[in-house]
Parts: structure tokens; C-alpha cells; sequence
């Protein structure tokens, strides 16, 4: 049982592989996928539980001892971070079923989508810092399939911007793993986290904690660097856009937890603060974007900073609380912001626009879609017992402990913001008077909606239950605050 | 040597940006191209220049060249090929269907207030 890590990142790719052989058969390219998510979706679970009893699973490519070869490691917060990105993709593709068009789906859409599995699970699973920079262009790859398929004209020119945004962030990845490298010597996540306290050069890990935090930041749309994100992710159809808000960065932030937590941990000081602030500056501008447009797909976007801000503002406090809450958050936000996107994508459907102030009247015709999306926005916005809220609540507490009473204010008020971008939603698109819709057929329909709802009913169990998830979440934790537990799964006793 | 190297590398970051700051899609992607050659010839310069025997464990040989780098390099200059070779294809794509190269022209969407 020793490979069971590897098998969530192996068996999409293998089926990916074998998808590209036959693209024009429809129904084969579709229930393969679908198999082939499930079987990965089982296997997590399974390495779910080893991990829960037997504690991080680690291993070494080739059988090479391990600072040498490369590792890859299965802690609690990668396998936890592994089992909702499956989750989500097999139901969005379950969504896509009814909602991708015939030509989308012959010309090699599935095999994209499980070939982005493999490239995001590999970066939550790898324990080998270039190796994370070579699944990142895996994912990366993919997903510049994903977002210029169909080649509208709005899809070639947004996707022009998002390769260069995330070529530039390539290029810087391999400059900051030059300088890692010349500086400590070693790729192994788990010895450069030995290494860096033994070297003691500050200034020099300083910088480069800067450099992966703008590397990182770019891909996770952290406030600086998040200028390319709004008008890319609008452009491709909602599927994809449900998995790239709900998984592509978190792949971005999720690198930022682990560097900031394994390596930069010496000079707290710089390096966290300068992640606080900006983890609340992201929220003010995501708040901003989200309150300022009228087109669904803009606010939920939007949405997806403030969500990274909150995350990362979590991360930056470095106390139990705060960082139990950030990995309750960042689960929560890939399940809530799939449902989201998969349920606004059933409003266009209906609509035939995404501008709010051509909508109206939906909750007459379409009362279940209606409260669905109250519960989601709920959940969203964190109110109790929903999923948003014991996430938040940890977040704010650890922010109080750390003594940083200003941010968990904006934390909390960010809260508010949210609730009212996505209750506008609510209001503009299910109230009011209505506005001739086109009623799609009843097939369709439910072939948007039951995956929809399928996700909702897990966000609102993940919030109900959370009491049952905690053993989880502090164990994720655990290996975040005291890293020498990360570092003896991977290079033994030492 | 590595001062040398590092003029060299410097000049490349140099003239990609120059390339993507213009408004030509073409430069632009010239431009990545040599931003990715800056970036690999740095890991092969941060991984140190000295070491004349080839890598291989032999008694008596103390001063290897690092492997490490160049496996490295060899990685992402694949990576950048294939991403180049997408980009190229892309462009031409988007010239035919938007009938310009001029980034200028490209900003904004067409339907949002």
C-alpha cells in the first residue's frame, strides 16, 4: 500500500491518456471519465483514513534514500485538499454532461479536465519544490486548453492574457527555485525546511519567501498581482470556470501555506506581516469588484479573492486557531464556490444573459433554483450552522490571539460585503418582475441541477458536521504549526 | 565567469521585458521566449559554474559538475518549448478570428458596463 499516494495523481492521467485515443466517441469519453473519477474519488478515501490512522505517508521516487530522489508526501492537509478537488471535478463534469456543447466535448474537453486533476492533486501531493513547479505547468497546461476551447472570440483574447500572466509567473517560479537552490543546496521541501534554520542567512530567505510569495500570489490572485483574474475566468463556459475559481488558486494558495509554513518560518516578523497586510488588502479590493458589477459571473469572481484573502489572513497568524480555521475555509471555498458557479451557470442557461438587471421573476418559475442558491449564498457568507461559519469563527479567533484586532475586523466585515454581493444576486435575479425566460427542457434542467444540489447538500454536511471533521482539520493543522513532524515522515528518524 | 553569466542573463530579463511591453503579439511572445531563457540560464549559473569531472561517484575525483541544475534546465526548457509552441498556435488562431495583433485592440470586454 505504499504507492496509495500516488494513485489519485496516476489514474486520471492514465485514463487522460487513453481518452486522447478516441475523441469523437461522445458517450464513451464521458462515462470513462466519470469512472475514472470515482475510482480516484475511492482511493482518496482510502488514503484519507491511512493518513487519519498511520499518520503522513511518504515516498520516495526510484528508492532513492530521501533528500535525494524526489518525495512525495500525503500529509492531512494535501490528502484533505486531494479529496475535494476530485470531489468537485466529478461533479462538475457530471454538469458538463448537460451543459458542455457537442464540439467542446469531441475535441478533447474531458481529457483536459482529468490531465488538470492530475496536475493540481500532484501539486498538493508533491514534497519536492521543482517537482511542485513541473505539476504546476501540468495544471497550468491543461488548463490553457481548457480556457481557449471553443475559440469564441472572447476566449482567444482573454486566454492570450492569462498565458502571458502565468508564463511571467513561470519564469519567475524557476528564477526563485535558482536562488532557493544556490542558497540551500537541496529541492526536498522537507530538508530545505532543516537546511534553511542551519544556513542563517536571513537577508537572502527573506527575499526569496518575497519572490515565492509574488510567484504564488500570481497563480493564487493574492491583491497586487489578481488584476488578470476577473476578465480571464469570465471568458470560458461555466464548467470550466467552476473548476478553475474552485481549484486553480487554491493550488496557489495551498503553496503559499506550505512554503510559508515548512520553510520561512525565521523571520515572522517581515515575512507574515507582509502576507497579513496583503492578505487584507485583497480582501478590500475582492469586496470592492464584488459590490461594483452587475454581472454574476464578476461578483462571484470576485468573490473568489476575498476568499483567498480570508484564507491567507488565516495563514499568516501562525497560531492553532487561525491556521485549523484557514484549512476549514479553504475546503469550504472549493465546495461553496463550485456550487456557486454551477449554480449561477443554471441562471444564464435560463436568462440567456449574465447582467443582473435583465433578470428578474425566476422564483416563480423556478422556486427550488430559487432557495438553493439562498442556502448556498448562506453558506457563503458564513452564516451558522452553514459551512462558511466555524472557518471564519477560527480565523477571527486566532486573529484576536495574535493580537491583530484590525484584521479580524475586516474579516468580519468582509462578511457582510459578501452576504450583500450575493443576496443582490438573489434579489435582482429571483424577485422583482419577470422577465420573459426561455424554459429549458425539463432533462436538461435537471441534469444542471441535481449535480448542483448534490454539492450544496455536501457544503451544508460540511457545515452541519463539522464537530465530526475536527480530528481532521487539527491534524492538518498540527503539521503546519510544528513542521518537524513533516520533516520525520519524509526523511526518517532524524 | 559566473559575473559574466550574470550580464548575460540580466541583458536577456533586459530585452524581454522590453518585448512585452510592446504592443505586437509576436514580440510579446519572443519576449516570453527569451524571459524563459533568462530564467534557465540562472539555474544553470545559480547551481555554480566550477566542477570539471563529469558527475560520476569515482574514487580520487573530488570536483564534480552538478548534476542537478541540468536536469533541472533540461525540464523546464521542455516545458517552455511546449508552452511557446501553444502560445505560437494560439496567436495565429486569434489573428485569423479577431483579424489584428495589436494588444491594443484586444482589452475590455465587449458586454460588461
Amino acid at each position: 500500500m505504499i504507492n496509495l499516494l500516488l494513485f489519485p495523481i496516476l489514474i486520471p492521467f492514465l485514463f487522460a491518456s487513453i481518452l486522447l485515443l478516441f475523441p469523437k466517441n461522445r458517450l464513451a469519453q464521458r462515462w470513462i471519465t466519470f469512472g475514472t473519477l470515482l475510482l480516484t474519488l475511492f482511493v482518496t478515501f482510502v488514503l484519507l483514513f491511512k493518513v487519519k490512522a498511520d499518520g503522513i505517508q511518504a515516498i520516495t521516487l526510484g528508492s532513492w534514500p530521501a533528500p535525494f530522489g524526489i518525495s512525495m508526501v500525503s500529509d492531512m492537509l494535501s490528502v484533505l485538499l486531494v479529496l475535494s478537488s476530485t470531489l468537485i471535478t466529478l461533479i462538475v463534469v457530471w454538469y458538463s454532461f448537460s451543459f458542455i456543447d457537442r464540439d467542446r466535448e469531441s475535441y478533447f474537453y474531458y481529457p483536459g479536465i482529468l490531465f488538470m486533476l492530475t496536475g493540481v492533486n500532484g501539486a498538493f501531493t508533491t514534497g519536492d519544490i521543482f517537482n511542485m513547479f513541473v505539476f504546476f505547468e501540468v495544471l497550468l497546461m491543461s488548463s490553457y486548453l481548457l480556457i481557449v476551447l471553443g475559440g469564441e472570440k472572447i476566449q482567444l483574447r482573454e486566454s492570450i492574457k492569462y498565458i502571458l500572466v502565468n508564463v511571467i509567473s513561470s519564469a519567475l517560479f524557476v528564477v526563485t527555485v535558482a536562488y532557493l537552490y544556490s542558497v540551500i543546496g537541496t529541492l526536498n521541501m522537507a530538508d530545505i525546511s532543516v537546511k534553511i534554520a542551519e544556513v542563517n542567512q536571513p537577508g537572502i530567505i527573506t527575499v526569496i519567501a518575497v519572490l515565492f510569495l509574488m510567484v504564488f500570489g500570481l497563480k493564487g490572485a493574492i491583491f497586487p498581482l489578481y488584476f488578470w483574474l476577473p476578465s480571464s475566468y469570465a471568458a470560458p463556459p461555466i464548467p470550466v470556470l467552476a473548476l478553475f475559481g474552485a481549484l486553480l488558486t487554491k493550488v496557489g494558495v495551498y503553496a503559499i501555506m506550505r512554503t510559508y509554513t515548512l520553510f520561512f518560518t525565521l523571520d515572522q516578523a517581515f515575512t507574515h506581516e507582509l502576507l497579513m497586510i496583503l492578505a487584507i488588502l485583497t480582501i478590500v479590493a475582492g469586496s470592492i469588484g464584488a459590490l461594483a458589477y452587475f454581472d454574476v459571473k464578476k461578483i462571484i469572481i470576485y468573490n473568489i479573492i476575498i476568499a483567498v484573502g480570508v484564507i491567507l489572513f488565516g495563514a499568516s497568524q501562525m497560531n492553532e486557531p487561525a491556521l485549523m480555521g484557514s484549512v476549514f475555509y479553504l475546503i469550504h471555498d472549493i465546495l461553496i464556490k463550485g456550487a456557486l458557479f454551477l449554480l449561477i451557470g443554471i441562471i444564464i442557461a435560463i436568462t440567456g444573459t449574465s447582467d443582473l438587471r435583465k433578470m428578474g421573476g425566476l422564483i416563480k418559475t423556478y422556486p427550488t433554483l430559487g432557495w438553493t442558491y439562498l442556502i448556498a449564498a448562506f453558506g457563503l457568507a458564513g452564516i451558522p450552522p452553514l459551512s462558511g461559519f466555524v472557518g471564519k469563527l477560527l480565523i477571527v479567533q486566532g486573529g484576536f490571539e495574535a493580537d491583530n484586532l484590525w484584521g479580524s475586523i475586516f474579516i468580519l466585515a468582509s462578511s457582510l460585503v459578501v452576504l450583500l454581493s450575493v443576496i443582490r444576486i438573489f434579489i435582482y435575479a429571483f424577485w422583482g418582475e419577470p422577465v420573459k425566460v426561455q424554459m429549458l427542457s425539463s432533462s436538461v434542467y435537471r441534469g444542471l441541477f441535481i449535480p448542483a444540489v448534490v454539492l450544496v447538500g455536501i457544503s451544508v454536511l460540511y457545515g452541519v458536521g463539522s464537530e465530526w471533521l475536527v480530528p481532521f482539520m487539527s491534524d492538518a493543522s498540527n503539521v503546519m504549526l510544528d513542521p518537524t513532524i513533516y520533516i520525520k515522515a519524509v526523511l526518517g528518524g532524524a | 565567469m559566473e559575473i559574466i553569466m550574470s550580464f548575460v542573463i540580466g541583458f536577456l530579463f533586459m530585452a524581454a521585458v522590453y518585448l512585452m511591453l510592446s504592443k505586437s503579439l509576436l514580440r510579446i511572445i519572443i519576449g516570453t521566449g527569451l524571459l524563459s531563457h533568462g530564467a534557465h540560464l540562472l539555474l544553470l549559473t545559480m547551481g555554480g559554474l566550477d566542477g570539471d569531472a563529469p558527475p560520476v561517484v569515482s574514487p580520487g575525483v573530488s570536483n564534480y559538475a552538478d548534476p542537478l541544475p541540468q536536469a533541472l534546465i533540461l525540464t523546464a526548457i521542455v516545458i517552455s518549448f511546449g508552452v511557446t509552441a501553444f502560445f505560437l498556435v494560439l496567436a495565429y488562431r486569434s489573428y485569423q478570428e479577431l483579424e489584428t495583433d495589436n494588444m491594443n485592440l484586444m482589452r475590455g470586454t465587449e458586454d460588461h458596463d
